[in-house]
C-alpha cells in the first residue's frame, strides 16, 4: 500500500525533519517496513552533501544478508581513494551507523562519472547527491529512522517522504524510498503505486546509459525524469509526459532544490490529499498526515487524473 | 431449504441445456409483523430523542473509541450528537442504522459515515476515500470537499457534497441520490446500477463506464463518455425533479437545470443472456 507525504514553505524555513516525522508517522498503517526522508536543508549552497551506504541494514524484517562490519570498513577506505582520484575534497565526515555515511565534499566536476565511480565498488551506493537535499532511509517507522538519525532537528525549506510496506522488492535500504534522481544534483522522488511497464521502460533507460540500483518499481520514476532532464526537458514537462510513458496506477512527489511537483496517474488509482496556501503546501496518501503538521480546520483537496503540480519556495 | 422446480418457460441459455431449473419454495426473505415492534429495529439500534442534544470531543480518541461512544450516547436517548476535532480520522460514524442528527465539526478520513441506514448527518469539513460506502438511507452533507469512492455503493439516501469530488464517484451505486456541487473526477457512476447523480459542475474522463443502469445529469463539461453511456433527453419531468431535489440539498438552487445533460446506459453491455449461450457453447 504504502504513504507518502511532502510539504514546502514558501518564503521561509522550518524544522522540516520534525513535521515531516510526523506526517508520515500519522501513515504508518500504510506501511513500516521501511521509511524514507528526503529533506532540503538551510545550507550555504556551496559544497556538495553526499549521503551514501556501505551495507544494509541486517536487522529484524530485513531481507539483506548479514555481513560484517569490516567489510563495510574495507568499502569505505576504497570510496575515500576513489574520492581523491576524482579530485573530491572530503571537508566533514560523519559516519552515523556502521553502514550509513555523510560527507561533505568540494567538488565542481560530472556528477555521472562521480557516481559511476563511487558506486562501482561492491555494496556502495549513494542515497543522494546535492547542495541541499539529503536522503535518509532505512528500516522501521518513521519514528524509529529520525530517532536513529536525529532527523527533528534539520531546518529546511521543504521534503517529501516515504513509509513503504514492500510488495514487490525486499525490506532493505535500496529499494526503499526516496530515490534520487541521478544523476542530478538535488532531484528525489517518492511514489505510492505499481508501474506495470517497468521492465520495458528500464531496458530502454539502462540501454541510454541510465543506472537502477534496485529492483522496486519506484526507481523508474527518478530515473525516467532524470533521463527526461538530461535531454534538456523541465521538471514539470517530465512530470506531464510521464503520465504516458508510465503505465500502471501512481501518485508520485518529486523535489528538485527549490521546487515540489506532485503527479496524480490517469486512473487517479492512488489517493492524495493536498493542502495549499500562500505560505505552505503540505500533501498526503491521506488527511491524517497533514493534520500533524496543521490540526486546526483546513481546506483540503483530492487533486484530479492526471494532474501535475509544481511548487517553488 | 427451497424445492427445485423444472421451469416451463425457456429462456434461450435454458433451450440450449445450459439450465433448466428455478428455486421455488418458502422463501428466506423476513417480513416485519407490525405487531410485534422489536421487527421495527435492527439489532443495536435505539429509539433517540432528536432534542436531546450532546458534543464529544474526539481529538485524543482512536476511531473505534469514538464510534463506541456515539454509540453509548444514543443508547442513552441522545438524537442529535455533535462531534468536535475529527481531524481526518478515518471511519467514523459508521453502521449507524437508526435515526440521529449526527454533526461533524469537522473532516473525516477515509470511510467516513459507511454502512448507516437512517441519520442525517452534516460534515462541516471534507471527507476523504469512500465516504457513506453502503448507506442504505438517510442523508449527508459535506460542506467542503471529497475524496474518491464517493458514495460508493450506496443503496439509498441522500448524499451531497457541496464542493468537488474524486475519481469514481458513485461506483457500482445501487440507489440513492449523490449530488456534487462542484466538478467530479473520472469514471464517474462507473458500473452503477441504479439510482442517480447531479453533478453541477465538470466530470473528468469515462463517465457512466459500464453503467448498468441509473442515471447521470452533468451541468458543466464531460471529459468524456464510458463505454456503453449515452446522452439521452432530458425530459421535463427530469427538470421538475432536478429542481426539488437541488432546492432539498441546498445547492444550486438558482442552477438552470433545462442545460444539464442526462446520461443513461445504452444497454448494451448487459445483455449477457444474448452473448452468454455463444460463449458457452464454444467453452463446451
Amino acid at each position: 500500500m504504502c504513504g507518502i507525504a511532502g510539504l514546502i514553505h514558501r518564503g521561509s524555513t522550518s524544522k522540516v525533519g520534525f513535521e515531516l516525522q510526523g506526517m508520515l508517522q500519522a501513515l504508518k498503517h500504510r506501511g513500516e517496513d521501511s521509511t524514507g526522508y528526503a529533506l532540503y536543508g538551510k545550507t550555504d549552497g556551496q559544497n556538495f552533501i553526499m549521503r551514501f551506504k556501505v551495507g544494509e541494514n541486517v536487522g529484524e524484517g530485513s531481507t539483506s544478508i548479514m555481513e560484517d562490519v569490516s567489510v563495510y570498513d574495507e568499502r569505505k577506505k576504497i570510496v575515500d581513494g576513489y574520492l581523491a582520484d576524482l579530485g573530491a575534497k572530503i571537508l566533514k565526515e560523519e559516519r552515523i551507523l556502521p553502514y550509513s555515511l555523510r560527507y561533505e565534499i568540494e567538488y565542481d566536476k560530472d556528477l555521472m562519472e562521480f557516481s559511476q565511480k563511487i558506486e562501482s565498488v561492491q555494496g556502495v551506493e549513494i542515497l543522494s547527491m546535492g547542495k541541499s537535499l539529503e536522503v535518509i532511509k532505512d528500516l522501521g517507522n518513521a519514528e524509529a529512522v529520525c530517532k536513529r538519525y536525529s532527523l527533528d532537528k534539520v531546518i529546511g525549506t521543504h521534503a517529501i517522504g516515504h513509509a513503504r510496506m514492500a510488495t514487490e522488492s525486499g525490506v532493505d535500504i535500496k529499494s526503499a524510498h526516496p530515490f534520487w534522481g541521478y544523476p542530478f544534483s538535488d532531484v528525489s522522488v517518492v511514489h505510492n503505486g505499481q508501474l506495470t511497464n517497468y521492465w520495458n521502460n528500464r531496458r530502454v533507460l539502462e540501454n541510454k546509459g541510465m543506472r537502477f540500483m534496485s529492483e522496486c518499481d519506484s526507481e523508474l520514476i527518478a530515473v525516467y525524469l532524470a533521463e527526461k532532464m538530461r535531454n534538456g526537458a523541465s521538471l514539470e514537462e517530465g512530470m506531464k509526459e510521464s503520465l504516458t510513458g508510465l503505465d500502471g496506477v501512481f501518485t508520485y512527489f518529486v523535489a528538485t532544490k527549490d521546487s515540489l511537483g506532485m503527479a496524480k496517474d490517469t486512473m487517479a488509482a492512488k489517493p492524495l490529499v493536498l493542502y495549499e496556501s500562500d505560505n505552505l503546501v503540505a500533501m498526503g496518501s491521506e488527511e491524517i498526515a497533514i493534520r500533524s503538521v496543521l490540526p486546526q480546520e483546513i481546506d483540503t483537496y483530492d487533486p484530479f487524473d492526471g494532474e501535475v503540480k509544481v511548487w517553488q519556495i | 431449504m427451497a424445492n427445485i422446480k423444472t421451469s416451463e418457460k425457456k429462456t434461450k441459455a435454458q433451450s440450449m441445456g445450459l439450465h433448466s431449473e428455478v428455486l421455488t419454495g418458502k422463501t428466506q426473505q423476513k417480513f416485519f409483523n407490525p405487531d410485534e415492534a422489536e421487527n421495527f429495529y435492527y439489532f443495536g439500534t435505539y429509539d433517540v430523542d432528536f432534542n436531546k442534544r450532546t458534543e464529544i470531543d474526539v481529538k485524543n480518541m482512536e476511531c473505534r473509541e469514538a464510534n463506541k461512544k456515539i454509540d453509548e450516547l444514543m443508547k442513552e436517548g441522545y438524537g442529535t450528537i455533535v462531534i468536535k476535532n475529527p481531524q481526518g480520522k478515518h471511519s467514523l460514524g459508521v453502521g449507524i442504522l437508526n435515526k440521529l442528527n449526527l454533526i461533524f465539526e469537522g473532516s473525516l478520513g477515509y470511510f467516513g459515515c459507511g454502512s448507516m441506514d437512517g441519520p442525517i448527518v452534516r460534515i462541516n469539513g471534507r471527507v476523504g476515500w469512500s465516504c457513506a460506502e453502503n448507506m442504505m438511507a438517510g442523508k449527508v452533507v459535506i460542506e467542503k470537499n471529497a475524496g474518491s469512492c464517493f458514495g460508493a455503493a450506496i443503496r439509498g439516501g441522500d448524499l451531497i457534497c457541496k464542493g468537488s469530488v474524486g475519481a469514481r464517484t458513485g461506483i457500482d451505486q445501487k440507489g440513492g441520490t449523490i449530488i456534487i456541487g462542484g466538478d467530479a473526477g473520472a469514471f464517474t457512476g462507473f458500473m452503477m446500477q441504479r439510482g442517480r447523480i447531479i453533478i453541477l459542475g465538470d466530470v473528468g474522463i469515462n463517465l457512466g463506464d459500464s453503467m448498468y443502469d441509473g442515471t447521470i445529469f452533468v451541468g458543466g463539461k464531460i471529459g468524456s463518455f464510458g463505454s456503453d453511456a449515452v446522452e439521452a433527453e432530458l425530459l421535463e419531468s427530469d427538470q421538475d425533479w432536478l429542481k426539488r431535489k437541488l432546492k432539498v440539498a441546498e445547492i444550486g438552487e438558482n442552477f438552470d437545470v433545462s442545460k444539464m445533460t442526462k446520461v443513461v446506459s445504452g444497454k448494451k453491455l448487459w445483455n449477457y443472456d444474448a452473448l452468454e449461450p455463444t460463449e458457452k457453447k464454444g467453452a463446451i
